[in-house]
């Protein structure tokens, strides 16, 4: 799995080197301020965690890096150039691609065209080309089994699949597409343990394999197995940012379960 | 960590070996058009036995030809319910097409060529102008086409009155261009001393090229896909926009086409007429198996839909049964096809998902 990753990551992807830096983001959405002061790094090869709770601006950080809502504060650098995407196309241009929890794929469609989805291999590129139908449908189906992804039916709907193997094929759809960073949002939090092992294994492959990861998610236990560095948000703000050496699991453990806020309220429920 | 890595593509592939293979029966009772083909068959049985009319190659290139009027607009309005939008205009605006044609040309007294450029573009841009609302807005396409629907319909009456100071258009059949558009537009054909019309032809090949486009070029993926799951096809990079803007422009563009079939058939307009044929083609698009709500369905399920359209419609006259029990029965068989779309897709999904 860990060749597949390395085999389609881009080479020239230097351990360290900084993809993507925000500086002082915010974004508001009309009179409601979703996001303020936000700065981050995401490097090749690591794994950046932004952890939160409900509401505290993980979605809004993630859309701004995939294109979906351009910000409105601050800048945005990718490969060191001033960026403002204004639709996720322009993202995925730029090597940054995003594997969402609930809208990855379309459930009606095929494991292979969801594969290809926007990326189709064309005969000619004039309108109404042929798709290369056998090419797709064998090297999605080649690529799953490289990723220890096996489905019976390739030509099956995806919506058939179990969640965690439908977050392995928008994993792996992000990969073989050339992503250089890659933006997971919360990939393990409709899953089982052992289907969220799964995922996390991916991530560490992609980590492995020179890719700059996000990952989203509010379990600090997932986190922290994969995690170089970590953004804890908090009403849209940072609320603690630190490398592994800095923060300890129970550091972040205590921050998402509520932190000062639950030192507070267990002093009031004192018994 | 890359030791848990590589080990892990050995415990993976376990995972889905309890999964069950689906039978070839399922994997064609899955398949959209399915439900249509028997109830056409049927259907065709009956008349057969019902109406002794009915059994002559004459009548069935009638009920053909009766079928694509209907048929070559149900494609794009399939294509566009597949895309997961509506178009309730799309039965005015054939009327549309054929009055501006034919007044535009009779007033300033221009070739009809001139008249049938200008209707298209007029019809496109009512394409456009309902994608284009629709995406912009964000408000149903049901309510933005049903407002259309109005103003096109009422439109259509004011102006024919204004210009001809009667409900129907004028006789063309004098103005230069009338024979040439004629010989494109309403041609026949004799096959073996049986008339077939040109519409028949170019519906099949519509019908053809729908059912290329959808799967096999990446337009039908997207078309598929923007129906499916919107959000997520915008997050890979399918164009939304464009895609659901073509789709209301084809529907336009179509109807544009019969417009100008009905105008070089038939001479004269009367300005009401095609109020209530939106139904018609949604009905043969949810017969032929389109799901409602977007996202399945394909062209030839919309053209078996159109054709139980055409043989109901004349079965009945055939058959010398009253008429007026035909909108009866098409009520019967939308809710019948809607119910056997529903049970067929119960049954090809809950097999598969047997894990």
């Amino acid at each position: 799995m860990t060749d597949t990753l390395a085999d389609h990551a881009d080479s020239q992807l230097i351990k360290g080197q900084t993809l993507i830096e925000m500086v002082d983001v915010g974004k508001s959405y009309g009179a409601i301020r979703a996001l303020r002061g936000i700065s981050m790094k995401v490097n090749a090869g690591e794994v950046t965690c932004v952890l939160g709770d409900n509401g505290a601006g993980k979605s809004t950080l993630i859309k701004i890096m995939s294109g979906l809502h351009p910000h409105n504060d601050g800048r945005l650098l990718v490969d060191g150039k001033e960026a403002s995407f204004s639709s996720p196309r322009e993202a995925l241009d730029h090597g940054i691609a995003t594997v969402y929890q609930d809208l990855a794929v379309v459930p009606l469609m095929e494991v292979w065209r969801n594969f290809f989805l926007g990326s189709e291999l064309r005969v000619g590129n004039y309108p109404l080309a042929r798709l290369k139908v056998k090419e797709m449908r064998a090297i999605a189906d080649e690529e799953l089994r490289k990723m220890g992804i096996v489905v019976k039916d390739i030509n099956q709907p995806i919506g058939t699949l179990s969640g965690g193997q439908r977050q392995c094929v928008a994993i792996a759809r992000a990969v073989y597409f050339g992503a250089r960073v890659l933006i997971l949002d919360e990939p393990t939090a409709a899953l089982g343990v052992k289907q969220s092992g799964v995922v996390l294994k991916y991530v560490a492959a992609a980590r492995d394999a020179g890719l700059g990861v996000v990952f989203i998610t509010h379990n600090p236990h997932h986190a922290y197995l994969v995690g170089d560095h970590f953004v804890i948000l908090k009403l849209g703000s940072t609320a603690l940012d630190g490398t592994r050496d800095e923060v300890t699991l129970d550091q972040l453990t205590a921050q998402m379960a509520g932190g000062d806020e639950l030192a507070e309220l267990s002093h009031e429920l004192k018994r | 960590m890359s030791q848990s890595v590589q080990a892990a593509p050995a415990t993976v592939p376990s995972e889905p070996s309890n999964r069950v293979k689906l039978g070839m029966s399922n994997r064609i009772l899955a398949r959209p058009e399915v439900g249509a083909l028997v109830a056409a068959i049927i259907i065709f049985i009956f008349f057969m036995a019902a109406a002794p009319a009915f059994r002559s190659a004459e009548s069935f290139f009638t009920v053909l030809y009766q079928a694509s009027t209907i048929g070559i607009v149900a494609v794009a309005v399939g294509l566009l319910m597949i895309g997961g939008e509506f178009d309730l205009s799309a039965g005015v605006i054939v009327t549309t097409a054929g009055l501006v044609n034919s007044m535009f040309c009779w007033y300033l007294g221009v070739n009809l060529w001139i008249g049938a450029i200008l209707s298209l573009a007029f019809c496109l841009a009512i394409g456009f102008l309902n994608g284009y609302l629709v995406m912009r807005t964000g408000i149903p396409s049901f309510l933005i086409t049903l407002g259309t629907f109005f103003v096109l319909q009422g439109a259509n009456l004011g102006v024919t009155k204004l210009v001809t100071n009667q409900v129907s258009s004028t006789d063309i059949s004098q103005i230069d261009g009338f024979d040439s558009l004629a010989n494109v537009f309403a041609f026949t054909i004799k096959v073996g001393g049986v008339t077939v019309w040109g519409t028949v032809i170019y519906w099949l090949i519509f019908v053809a090229l729908a059912a290329w486009i959808l799967t096999r070029t990446r337009t039908g993926n997207w078309i598929y896909a923007v129906g499916g799951a919107p959000d997520s096809a915008r997050a890979v990079g399918v164009p939304l926009f464009k895609t659901k803007i073509g789709l209301f422009m084809s529907v336009s563009f179509l109807g544009w086409f019969v417009g100008m079939h009905i105008l070089y058939r038939f001479n004269t307009l009367q300005a009401g007429n095609g109020v209530g044929n939106e139904f018609l083609y949604i009905i043969a698009a949810v017969v032929g198996g389109t799901l409602l709500t977007g996202g399945f369905g394909n062209a030839w399920g919309v053209a078996i839909g159109a054709f139980i359209f055409g043989m109901t419609s004349l079965g009945i006259v055939y058959a010398g049964w009253d008429p007026n029990w035909f909108k009866a029965f098409l009520g019967v068989m939308l809710l019948l096809a809607v119910l056997v779309n529903l049970y067929v897709k119960r049954l090809s999904t809950t097999t598969r998902k047997a894990d």
